[in-house]
């Protein structure tokens, strides 16, 4: 492409964002605006289908068919989730199948939260509380991104998180209310998840060296560090209500800044798992890869079924 | 690896009264699974009534890319809008 249409085209996207429109798939757009895109939205998605899995292993152990029924809607939602994002994606030009083989090789992430094991039931119920709270003050924001497909797919997921964020609440509400040894259940439950927690707004600002660029480009809408203490403020109350403690002694209000003081979780420990060497990360990626390959059989038999019935068809007309 | 399912545009009526408005897209084998992949996917609480699917590639579009932009031509036709027409203000029902 010749420099005055390339630089006429990098116009026209400039004013768009200027204007706070919306880029949509068949526009021009600078190359790394589109692989910033597809890395951010990929890592989204495979997320989603990732962070099944912690919850997941709860559903057969659920301890009424009122919590178990909840937690299949939930886990459903997060597929739901990772195919409105997969769809996103391949309005870029990239395809699902594309990104889940780049998954299974490691060359793409997903959320650091979902590398920590759920051992404990408590653990669903404060999933849903600070994971799905943390992943609301993340994904709001996104909802109002200046691509397209993305902001609306992000509207979807916003809907349905607050579903994910209430009945986790209820059921550490409901925990709350029962035995000494439930409450501790919470509680231990809530020291474990804290600091991961903390850590799902990624790397602290000074060392996030895409943002200032994806904030120029309207694709990110907040700071990690903003969004950080969006979530502390915000949940520090709901842990009033609650009765539980946040396991950090820094946690204080500060009067002047109007915002609470608190300690920054271990940032090599998530280096650690961003790299991949998290607790269940190796486990994690393993289920993944074990699901599509049992699946392999089904994608063939589905498409060789449908090869058939157009065949069938096909002959039918030449009849 | 194997091919992959096709890609189906997903289009769902809200309720009765609206148009189907396009909401995304997934994957299938066949029509009748994209009709119920979308319902799985796109009208999990109520979201509609009706869902249409079809397959992306049959789909023929405008392009953005056109240099005289196709939507130049209504640009300059305001006489296609009624506020183009001064009325007096006291005739009723206008």
């Amino acid at each position: 492409m010749d420099t005055i249409v390339q630089e006429d085209l990098q116009e026209q996207f400039e004013a768009t964002l200027a204007r706070g429109d919306r880029i949509e798939p068949r526009d021009w757009m600078p190359d790394d605006y589109r692989a910033t895109l597809v890395r951010q939205i990929a890592q989204h998605a495979h997320s989603e289908i990732i962070g099944m899995q912690p919850e997941g292993a709860w559903i057969s152990r659920a301890p009424s068919l009122r919590r178990k029924a909840t937690l299949l809607a939930k886990v459903q939602d997060e597929a739901g989730h990772g195919l409105y994002l997969y769809s996103a994606a391949e309005t870029l030009g990239t395809s699902r199948g594309e990104l889940t083989e780049k998954l299974l090789a490691g060359r793409q992430k997903y959320s650091s939260i979902f590398a920590y094991p759920t051992p404990s039931y408590a653990d669903v119920g404060t999933i849903g509380w600070l994971v799905d709270g943390a992943a609301i003050c993340n994904q709001v924001p996104l909802c109002r991104t200046s691509y397209g497909p993305y902001g609306r797919a992000m509207i979807r997921v916003c809907k349905e998180e607050s579903f994910h964020q209430r009945q986790g609440f209820e059921l550490l509400m409901t925990m709350m209310q029962g035995t000494d040894e439930q409450r501790a259940m919470v509680q231990e439950s809530v020291d474990r998840f804290w600091w991961p927690a903390l850590m799902m707004f990624g790397p602290p600002d000074a060392d996030s060296p895409n943002t200032a660029r994806s904030m120029a480009w309207g694709i990110k809408r907040d700071t990690n560090d903003d969004l950080r203490q969006k979530f502390v403020d915000m949940t520090v109350p709901q842990a009033e209500r609650l009765g539980v403690r946040l396991p950090d002694d820094g946690l204080v209000w500060n009067e002047a800044r109007g915002h609470h003081d608190f300690t920054p979780p271990d940032w090599d420990e998530l280096a650690a798992v961003v790299r991949g060497d998290g607790p269940c990360s190796a486990e994690r990626l393993a289920h993944r890869r074990r699901a599509h390959e049992d699946g392999a059989w089904v994608r063939e038999a589905a498409l060789a079924f449908a090869a058939r019935a157009e065949a069938d068809r096909a002959g039918e007309g030449a009849r | 690896m194997s091919a992959e399912w096709p890609l189906y545009e997903v289009f769902v009526r809200g309720k009765r009264g609206l148009n189907h408005v396009h909401v995304g897209s997934l994957h299938a084998a066949d029509d009748t699974m994209a009709v119920r992949n979308a319902r799985d996917v796109y009208t999990r609480r109520n979201e509609g009534v009706s869902i249409w699917v079809v397959r992306a590639d049959a789909i023929t579009a405008s392009s953005p890319d056109e240099k005289d932009p196709m939507f130049a031509p209504a640009g300059d036709k305001v006489y296609r809008h009624p506020t183009f027409y001064d009325v007096p203000a006291d005739v009723p029902h206008l």
